[in-house]
């Protein structure tokens, strides 16, 4: 199914006081896959994400979602097929209840109250949400911000998942439902992360970033072992591969 | 705990008690709505030395209070912290305006305290009756019915929206000040060198956050209109609720019920 193919030809992006922040990345992601996007901080990770999904328009080169390229234009139709998640869950839950949260995207789809209510209960039960659908968004926990968050998206039914840094700030317990979440999922994802563990749970590609441009592109268990290439991108082998001894030389122990 | 924290923590209250079940939560929201903005009219039209007629009148937020469950010590906190507002309106009728008005025994009490007497119970009371109405109705119900009723929805999801992010912007203060307490060094006191900068880097975070919000929007599909699920049932419930008050209120205002009261009483007696 070509139409779910994410494609980003020679991208360019500055931001407007002229810094420039993507220089030409290009990738191909195809139908179900689950790739993650790993790099130092500001190395470009969110600016590009956000070019998946029209918020941000490149200074040069282009992005297409399956046939269309993403302009103003074809912007509407480009937010239903991608579903994006913020890295703060509280700038996306910005509604008054969680079931009102849930329910934003499809009511602006222009969809009957009925179908809009049958969305929103199987988003919630798919994130195992549906407690909390009365709840106000600010008294949830992190895990919690996290899934409804995710629910938003999916009440939307979009084929293409694109999530910034999703299992920042989340405990232990919460982190490893995330994780068993989006193994779950089979829409296509692009996981922008520092938590490189998730990428080896979730992601069958990796795409590492450094300094606004693609350094790498390929398996994560092969990418994870090019020592100096993680070096050089201010990364480090995911935790489960780092013997406890290295932490005793790091600490001084 | 530091106070913008409990005053944050004090507001949410509010709207965690209209989450309950009560009789009142389940009348429609623009019969409560519509009910209070007559109240407050009546209050306010009363004539500006009227202190006992309007007593009557604090029948309304006490037994929307009551029936809704809301807890006195709560609603006597929040008037608290608004009153030096309404203090302020009045504080200098008692000096401008020192003609004799009443006179218990040798006491004689001027115009302008009378009317500053005024002002505190209607304040009392329209703030009162306000709290109240928030408390039994929740305000994204609130909003919706504000919606119904043809207040512009800008506005409507500007107030939903204040709601909302006054918690999230109010955290950030509260942990802004208490990383700058650590490190005063024990001078606590408000300096206006520090609290400068520290008012202007909050409002440049609450733009990022707003600018963030709407791409968030954008992304749902959000179009310039703020579409809901919440439907409004108008019954015959919602109607005699209405009227019910409204007679009371007209009663209250076309006779001084309190010396009605009284002249029964004293003429009842020999």
């Amino acid at each position: 199914m070509s139409h779910h193919i994410v494609e980003a030809r020679d991208l360019s992006y500055a931001y407007p006081d002229g810094t420039p922040a993507l220089r030409g990345v290009s990738c191909r992601i195809l139908h179900g896959e689950s790739v993650g996007i790993v790099g130092a901080n500001g190395a470009g990770k969110s600016t590009l994400l956000l070019h998946f999904n029209g918020l941000l328009m490149p200074s040069a080169g282009e992005v297409r979602i399956g046939e269309l390229p993403v302009t103003a234009a074809t912007r509407a139709h480009i937010h239903r097929t991608v579903g994006f998640v913020f890295q703060d869950a509280d700038d996306q839950l910005f509604m008054p209840t969680v079931r009102d949260d849930v329910a934003f995207g499809p009511l602006n789809m222009g969809l009957s109250p009925d179908e809009v209510s049958e969305r929103v209960q199987a988003a919630l039960e798919t994130v195992g949400a549906a407690h909390l659908a009365a709840r106000a968004p600010y008294r949830l926990s992190g895990g919690e911000k996290r899934a409804v968050a995710i629910a938003g998206v999916l009440a939307m039914s979009p084929s293409i998942l694109v999530l910034d840094e999703p299992s920042a700030g989340l405990d232990p317990a919460a982190r490893r439902r995330l994780i068993g979440l989006l193994r779950s999922f089979t829409h296509t994802k692009l996981i922008a992360t520092h938590d490189l563990d998730l990428v080896l749970d979730v992601c069958g590609r990796v795409l590492v970033m450094h300094e606004g441009a693609v350094q790498a592109d390929g398996a994560p268990e092969e990418i994870f072992r090019n020592a100096e290439l993680l070096q050089r991108c201010h990364l480090e082998p995911p935790l489960s591969w780092q013997p406890r001894e290295r932490w005793g030389q790091v600490f001084n122990l | 705990m530091s106070r913008i924290d409990a005053a944050l923590h004090d507001l949410r209250s509010l709207d965690a008690l209209a989450q309950r079940d009560t009789p009142l939560a389940r009348l429609d929201a623009r019969a409560k709505l519509i009910t209070t903005l007559v109240f407050v009219a009546v209050v306010v039209s009363f004539d500006r030395y009227t202190v006992a007629a309007l007593l009557p009148l604090a029948l309304y937020p006490v037994a929307l209070a009551a029936l809704g469950e809301v807890p006195a010590a709560s609603l006597m906190r929040k008037l608290v912290i608004a009153a030096p507002f309404a203090l302020l309106v009045g504080l200098f009728n008692p000096l401008l305006d020192r003609a004799p008005m009443l006179a218990i025994g040798d006491m004689v009490i001027a115009g302008g305290w009378v009317s500053l007497a005024s002002i505190c119970v209607r304040f009392v009371l329209t703030v009162s009756a306000a709290l109240v109405l928030i408390a039994v109705t929740g305000m994204h119900t609130l909003c919706a019915a504000l919606g119904r009723l043809g207040v512009p929805r800008v506005f409507t999801a500007q107030l939903l929206f204040l709601y909302r992010y006054a918690f999230v912007l109010g955290g950030e203060a509260s942990r802004m000040a208490t990383a700058r307490q650590l490190r005063a060094g024990g001078h606590g006191g408000a300096r206006l060198a520090t609290y400068g900068p520290l008012v202007g880097h909050l409002l440049l975070r609450a733009f990022e956050r707003a600018q963030r919000i709407h791409l968030a929007m954008i992304a749902r599909g959000f179009d310039g209109e703020m579409r809901s699920l919440r439907v409004l049932h108008w019954t015959r419930r919602d109607t005699l609720f209405i009227l019910g008050w409204c007679a009371f209120f007209a009663l209250a205002r076309a006779a001084d019920l309190p010396q009605v009261l009284g002249g029964i009483l004293t003429g009842a007696l020999p």
